[in-house]
């Protein structure tokens, strides 16, 4: 019990440190979101000109409503993916990570505290998103189910988290390509899981790769949740995947790290110099 | 009594090929030899001692200090501290040894207070001792009050080195691992942080090994030294014992290795093990 209590204060030491880290580097904070707002409503506004475009009149609302979700949804997960996939990244680049991974705590605490931080930072970003946009737009969430709606995403960052780990590996193995191999992870996620439109139009071996990705059930999950008001019993159909993508990642990518750390060790590689 | 460090026969090498290697293997392509960091290395650390290891860059310090600083796999061979194994008992090893690098790595947006603090919750220090001995140990080291709450890229780089040592003591480790701590320093730097290894070595019950390739630090701080050379430990003994008259350390260096010790110069190889 004194142990759980130890490495769980180990684990809090990464998130305090983490946002300590953000504080400090406001400015920067302070445009990211900034572009991350402006390309919500970017993107929000291509319903209203789709209609000038088309010609024609369809439900213009409806679309705005399916691409902000989409958006903010995807603001939150791939910020969550972003911290967790470059939690070893960073402490290399800060030149930390000899002294954290000589630090007596287990490495599952390590990547507990890091991506408790990314939920944390990830879900208070989303949000300033999502008030901000919806200051643009006259939008109709009368009928969402907030609930239905974070079960989805509380279950959804779970198996992202998984992908995500297994990303942090790669630069344990490959000095400099591994952070390169984690943004083309990153953006074939954003490719496949229908983040602006639905996964059917998509081409089929395309397609195909929507159903492992976790965003996939997140985003439809939360569509349904947010523009249709689906009940959360209603939403069940959407869990099992998402159930079983974390079941199979989440573990799958804590062992990944472990067996890349020894690889790491072995081979002199945790450190990059020059 | 039972020594700090036991290390028998450590041998490691590095395939400069790195993950490419097993491609080329694969492939039946030829592959470039194994750079051999440190081949069969014995050394026995007493506690309490300090115990130095000089030679020049590239001579395999920097990975010695890892492969105890369970940084780094040994490919044959043992290391024990204090009877623990750093490869199959690693998370022990570390609960109560500490090590100190040529570069001071924190996150340097951050003050030495949020750095230290942050090191205090991994090593289960309570938040309110953990502050009062931040404050402690940094004064003593001679860290401005105001400073100790500044961004550490505001801080020279002596000051950012004495707040990584101050980061090592934190800890209460039994085994410090000094690896070129003052490499680089200006001359007050260097002073103070030597200073400050002589108290913890007075002090402190630790048991300190410091890698250098400055000779007059390791005749001045080390009980014992070892001269370490194309990862091969040439000779151990006092410092004074390894002197013939009339020598001076550098002189017996020289003689000893057949070549001179190079200026200051941070290591550089891809393993990180560049002394």
């Amino acid at each position: 019990m004194v142990a759980l209590g130890r490495e769980l204060g180990a684990s809090y030491a990464f998130v305090e440190r983490n946002f300590r880290a953000v504080r400090r580097y406001w400015g920067w904070e302070v445009v990211f979101l900034f572009y991350s707002i402006v390309n919500a409503l970017t993107v929000a506004y291509i319903a209203p000109g789709g209609v000038l475009v088309a010609g024609q009149q369809f439900d213009a609302d409806r679309l705005i409503l399916f691409l902000v979700v989409g958006t903010v949804v995807w603001a939150y997960l791939n910020s969550v993916f972003d911290s967790v996939a470059f939690m070893v990244s960073w402490e290399r680049w800060e030149g930390t990570i000899e002294s954290t991974f000589m630090a007596p705590i287990r490495r599952v605490t390590f990547i507990a505290g890091s991506s408790a931080f990314a939920v944390l930072y990830s879900f208070a970003r989303a949000v300033v998103i999502l008030v901000v946009v919806a200051l643009f737009f006259s939008l109709d969430l009368g009928a969402a189910n907030w609930v239905g709606a974070f079960a989805v995403l509380a279950i959804g960052s779970l198996g992202l988290l998984g992908i995500g780990i297994m990303s942090a590996s790669l630069p344990l193995l490959f000095l400099e390509r591994g952070s390169q191999m984690t943004v083309v992870v990153q953006a074939a996620l954003l490719l496949v899981s229908g983040v602006y439109y639905p996964v059917e139009v998509l081409p089929d071996w395309l397609e195909w790769f929507s159903v492992i990705s976790p965003a996939t059930y997140v985003l439809n999950a939360m569509r349904d949740a947010v523009l249709d008001g689906v009940s959360l019993l209603d939403l069940l159909p959407h869990f099992g995947p998402l159930m079983l993508i974390t079941a199979v990642t989440l573990p799958l990518g804590v062992w990944v790290f472990g067996w890349a750390e020894r690889y790491a060790l072995r081979h002199g590689r945790l450190k990059r110099s020059g | 009594m039972q020594p700090a460090v036991s290390i028998d026969h450590l041998v490691k090498r590095f395939d400069p090929a790195g993950v490419g290697g097993a491609w080329r293997r694969a492939l039946g392509r030829p592959l470039k030899d194994p750079i051999v960091a440190l081949d069969a290395i014995n050394v026995t650390v007493r506690r309490g001692e300090v115990y130095g290891i000089v030679g020049s860059n590239g001579s395999g310090k920097s990975t010695l200090a890892r492969v105890v600083a369970t940084l780094l796999l040994p490919d044959s061979g043992s290391v024990q501290v204090f009877g623990h194994d750093v490869v199959k008992d690693a998370r022990t090893v570390r609960r109560f040894m500490n090590r100190v690098s040529v570069e001071a790595s924190f996150f340097k947006k951050l003050s030495p207070l949020e750095n230290l603090s942050f090191t205090a919750r991994i090593y289960g220090l309570p938040a309110r001792e953990a502050h009062q001995r931040i404050f402690e140990i940094l004064k003593r080291l001679g860290i401005e009050e105001k400073a100790i709450r500044r961004p550490m890229d505001q801080m020279s780089r002596g000051q950012q080195q004495k707040v990584a040592v101050a980061r090592a003591l934190l800890t209460s480790p039994v085994l410090l691992i000094l690896d070129e701590p003052t490499t680089g320093l200006d001359p007050r730097s260097k002073r103070d942080v030597q200073d400050f290894i002589r108290e913890v070595r007075d002090t402190h019950d630790a048991t300190v090994i410091l890698m250098t390739h400055d000779m007059d630090e390791a005749e001045q701080l080390c009980d014992r030294l070892a001269v370490i050379d194309k990862g091969r430990i040439l000779i151990e003994d006092k410092p004074a014992a390894l002197r013939r008259e009339g020598e001076s350390l550098e002189d017996a260096f020289i003689r000893l290795t057949g070549h001179a010790v190079e200026v200051d110069e941070p290591d550089k190889t891809a393993a990180g093990g560049g002394g």
